[in-house]
């Protein structure tokens, strides 16, 4: 019997070479309970683990006589030591087995912070803050410090959530001073006698510029067909944004255009069609959003890896498959002044100014800057501010910028509503806020507390993604939005993974929230006694921290 | 909860008249307080109606402050008016060192300048007169207007009326529209500017409730006018908006109810003027009120309004009496009190105004219910 050849084994210690141990999430698996079906390697979209046969500790005599009596070995599921091919804890392989063996579970002894980097390129993912992969303990919330501490109970009776007629409406528009109303009296009556700049009365939640490109065609279909329900069948006008990449001609010729506000970035992408489709547009859109920056990587363009640009795709965007950045500023800006004036020109131009314009920016320290510039701005073009804090941005990017540059929101949002009233010239352009809100699922109590403040309305993004099925967290479970491995099937546009997203079960889960969302505004508006949106009625909130108090000029309560 | 009230007669009243209308709500209020506003004066003031009357509470160096800023302005005192006060122990009342009302002549170069620039020197002059009382902790000033008399006190409203001998029924303190007030301090310091009724150039007006928006109110209304200042109290901002509304921007007085409660979207849209109903509240929602208000005001011109908040908490009622009840309308709180002044009034008449109504009382007495 010729002798059974053997690899010896290394004599050097590779401690180089990653192991399994440095990657981020282990994948355990139980052998005794595998079936050996295949699932789980299917279904994992990183190719982070394989089936294999295990070198087994026998004696060659021993194995010999096994393989004489017809015996094989029986492979087991390992994870792939290889940081190409980390396990993002998605938990996908868990879902599709039938027996419960396989699970991810997060490693918190991992190099990945170091090995992500190896290669001389930035780490990249998901956008969401937070660190990515040691267990950090959850970012505490300056919204989580604030409650609702003004109960109408005493001298002025709450309402009844129920029975009572609430009007849960936000501008989007300029709004004009009361001395600038073109008004005549006229036989004891006023009427109107002039032009008013256009504004739209919606429900206080815009679903955010996340762009068909960055999601799936499935994803971004799933939202529309929510919007168009919600207005439909349920009576609440929300909107959406289009997100930079453009629109389908099907939508932009069809008279739901009017729930979409169009939105255009600094790469442009996707304006050709929609320039193409004005004359046969029966419906003008909710609005148009100028896009200068995001929430997430703030002062970066967005960007689009090659990868997840299908060919549809890059015919509703104009360009072809490359991977694409927006420019981190529209690059013919050098001032708010011509920001305002650029909206003027896509206003007159494009739509007759039949449709309001807003600019959105991203929370910073210069926010209030800004704002006083378009509050003071003399051809009062703008139609809306949106303020997106740094817990915003659903896009692919660097996990530096994710996590340290950026500026949160609420205190953001305080500081321009009270610099506005401090002119007198609170409610004159309308503040929209995005950037983390309901992060833990609450989005109507964040909602509630950041109108209060001063918020005409918010933006919500990434809780979207949520109700689509997204099962990335903040402690980087998954968040490989970048790769274009989505295992949700939510910002993808591999045909096969997109398929596992359904969007009517999709669509469904959002309107389903939203419905609840709306009860329980009711349910905050209610014991405040206010039948409409607070907006600025800061004396409803208390902060149970002295700082947030202070801060935000609130009461302190303990 | 406070209890207001006002009278609107052909014929001058004493204050007296209001006293008897506002006790019997007693229940309504801790006599933590009694203040009135008086206009269209005959007795005392009856040759003084064109020139401007201060009302002052203050301290012996309060009054010489006054009198030097006054000369200061040129404005010349034409007559004073001093109380004499029945100082007996044993009244509930925190009096001040003096109360003098005073009528000035014009100054100089006011002679000859129009009605607009007159008014803003009131204002002014008040404003300023208010500022220097309160450097020095040396007194209230509550109104100078012409024909204006304010009269505001802490303590038990029968007491306050006897210190000042309002029960004497003297012939001296007449006037046709007179504005009520009885306290409940809900505050624990008590400030006397924070008495209703308040007073801007010509504006007087009452509430009893509580604005809950007030901050939202108070937040717009202090860039707005420099007349718009204090808000010791949140129903300041009710006459606020109502100056602004009726003067300010000029609309027509129905307009008043349309910026404190507006309609519904879905029903001012439903509306001819639906347009023009959205635009006031787009560009005016600061100044809505949500919470439980009962409202009555008098304009310079002494037309009297009535009106409640949308959610028509805190009762209102409107009586008119003729004949033996001496051709008046009176408003209060509750209907006791108008059954103390208007006994033989036709209650059937008396109006309870609506959540979308507004009451507007001419000085012929004629009453307009116009419905928002
Ligand atoms: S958790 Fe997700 S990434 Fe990890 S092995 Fe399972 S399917 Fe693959
Ligand atoms: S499930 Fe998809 S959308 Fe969610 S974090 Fe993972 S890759 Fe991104």
């Amino acid at each position: 019997m010729a002798p059974v050849k053997r690899k010896a084994p290394k004599e050097e210690v590779p401690a180089q070479a990653v192991s399994v141990n440095d990657l981020p999430w282990l994948v355990r698996h139980d052998a005794g309970r595998c079936v050996l079906c295949g699932a789980c390697t299917a279904a994992c979209t990183f190719g982070a683990i394989e089936a294999k046969l295990p070198p087994r500790g026998a004696s060659a005599a021993e194995r010999e006589m096994r393989k004489e009596a017809g015996e094989g070995g029986r492979p087991v599921i390992v994870q792939k030591a290889e940081a190409a091919h980390a396990c993002t804890g998605c938990g996908m392989c868990e879902k599709v087995c039938p027996a419960g063996a396989i699970r991810p579970v997060r490693n918190l002894d991992n190099r990945w912070a170091v090995l992500s980097r190896t290669h001389g390129e930035p780490a990249r993912r998901g956008g969401r803050g937070g660190r990515s992969v040691v267990e950090a303990p959850p970012r505490e919330r300056t919204l989580d410090a604030v409650v609702i501490g003004r109960i109408s109970q005493m001298t002025d009776p709450a309402l009844d959530s129920e029975r009572h007629t609430f009007e849960l409406r936000s501008p989007l528009g300029r709004l004009l001073r009361p001395g600038e109303l073109p008004l005549r009296v006229e036989d004891g009556r006023l009427v109107l006698a002039g032009e008013t700049p256009p504004v739209r009365w919606i429900y206080p939640v815009i679903f955010s510029d996340m762009s068909i490109g960055a999601l799936s065609t499935r994803a971004w279909e799933a939202l529309a067909l929510a919007v168009a329900w919600l207005n439909e069948e349920c009576h609440l006008p929300v909107r959406m944004s289009s997100g930079e990449g453009g629109v389908p001609t099907r939508l932009l010729e069809s008279e739901r255009l009017k729930y979409f506000i169009l939105q255009i970035a600094s790469g442009h992408f996707g304006w050709n069609r929609i320039i193409e489709s004005l004359p046969r547009m029966k419906a003008d859109p909710a609005a148009v959003l100028i896009k200068v920056g995001q929430g997430a990587k703030p002062g970066d363009g967005g960007l689009l890896p090659a990868a997840k640009v299908a060919p549809h795709i890059q015919a509703i965007r104009g360009v072809p498959g490359a991977t694409l950045h927006s420019p981190p500023n529209h690059q013919g800006l050098y001032s708010i002044e011509e920001a305002v004036q650029k909206m003027h020109l896509s206003m007159n131009a494009a739509f007759g100014f039949r449709v309001p314009v807003a600019v959105k920016c991203a929370a910073s320290a210069t926010s209030v800057a800004v704002y006083n510039n378009l509050l003071r701005d003399p051809y009062h073009i703008c139609g809306g501010f949106f303020l997106d804090g740094m817990l915003g941005g659903t896009g692919a990017a660097y996990s530096v910028s994710l996590e340290h540059t950026g500026h949160p929101v609420v205190s953001v949002v305080r500081d321009c509503y009270r610099a506005a009233a401090g002119q007198g010239l609170q409610g004159r352009i309308p503040l929209w806020a995005g950037g983390g809100i309901g992060m833990n699922g609450d989005a109507a109590a964040d909602a509630f507390k950041l109108v209060c403040l001063g918020a005409d309305g918010v933006v919500l993004g990434r809780l979207l993604l949520q109700l689509l099925g997204c099962v990335g967290n903040e402690h980087g479970r998954c968040n490989a939005c970048n790769t274009g491995h989505c295992p949700a099937g939510i910002c993808t546009q591999d045909p096969r993974l997109v398929r596992r997203l359904d969007v009517d079960a999709g669509a469904q889960a959002i309107v389903d929230y939203m419905r609840a969302f709306d009860a329980e505004l009711r349910k905050l508006l209610a014991p405040v006694g206010n039948s409409a949106l607070p907006v600025g009625r800061a004396d409803a909130l208390v902060a149970t921290r002295k700082d947030v108090a202070d801060r935000l000029g609130i009461a302190y309560a303990c | 909860m406070c209890r207001i009230g006002s009278i609107k007669c052909r014929e001058a009243v004493p204050p007296s008249l209001a006293l008897r209308l506002m006790l019997p709500q007693q229940e309504g209020h801790d006599n933590s307080g009694f203040a009135l506003v008086m206009q269209d004066l005959e007795g005392a003031f009856s040759h003084y109606k064109e020139t401007p009357l201060l009302s002052l509470a203050t301290t012996p160096e309060g009054l010489r402050l006054v009198a030097d800023h006054m000369a200061a302005l040129g404005f010349v005192q034409l007559a004073q008016w001093v109380p004499e006060v029945d100082n007996r122990a044993g009244l509930n009342m925190a009096a001040m060192p003096r109360y003098v009302f005073s009528n000035y002549d014009w100054p100089e170069v006011y002679r000859y300048r129009g009605q607009k620039d007159r008014e803003e020197l009131l204002l002014d002059t008040r404003l300023a007169l208010r500022r220097l009382l309160e450097e020095h902790d040396a007194g209230y000033v509550y109104s100078f207007w012409p024909d204006v008399l304010t009269l505001k006190e802490i303590g038990d409203p029968a007491d306050i009326a006897a210190y000042f001998r309002l029960w004497d029924d003297d012939g001296r303190l007449v006037a046709r529209n007179i504005v009520a007030q009885c306290r409940q301090n809900t505050n624990y310091g008590i400030v006397r500017y924070a008495a209703h009724p308040f007073f801007l150039q010509g504006h007087t007006l009452c509430a009893n409730g509580e604005n809950t928006l007030f901050t939202r109110n108070r937040e717009f209304q202090q860039s707005l006018h420099r007349g718009y200042t204090g808000f010791e109290s949140d129903s300041q901002c009710l006459l606020y908006t109502l100056h602004y509304v009726h003067r300010e921007l000029g609309w027509p007085l129905t307009y008043y109810k349309h910026v404190l409660t507006p309609l519904p979207a879905a029903e001012a849209a439903a509306r001819e003027d639906g347009e023009v109903l959205g635009l006031i509240r787009e560009s005016l929602a600061q100044l809505e009120i949500n919470g439980p208000n009962a409202i009555i005001g008098l304009l310079p011109d002494g037309k009297m309004l009535a009106c409640c908040d949308a959610k028509k908490l805190r009762p209102l009622v409107i009586g008119s009496g003729e004949g033996d009840d001496g051709d008046m309308v009176a408003m209060a709180s509750e209907v006791c009190a108008l059954n103390a002044i208007l006994p033989a009034r036709d209650k059937e008449k008396d109006i309870y105004p609506g959540e979308r109504e507004l009451v507007v009382v001419d000085n012929g007495l004629e009453l307009q219910r116009w419905l928002q």
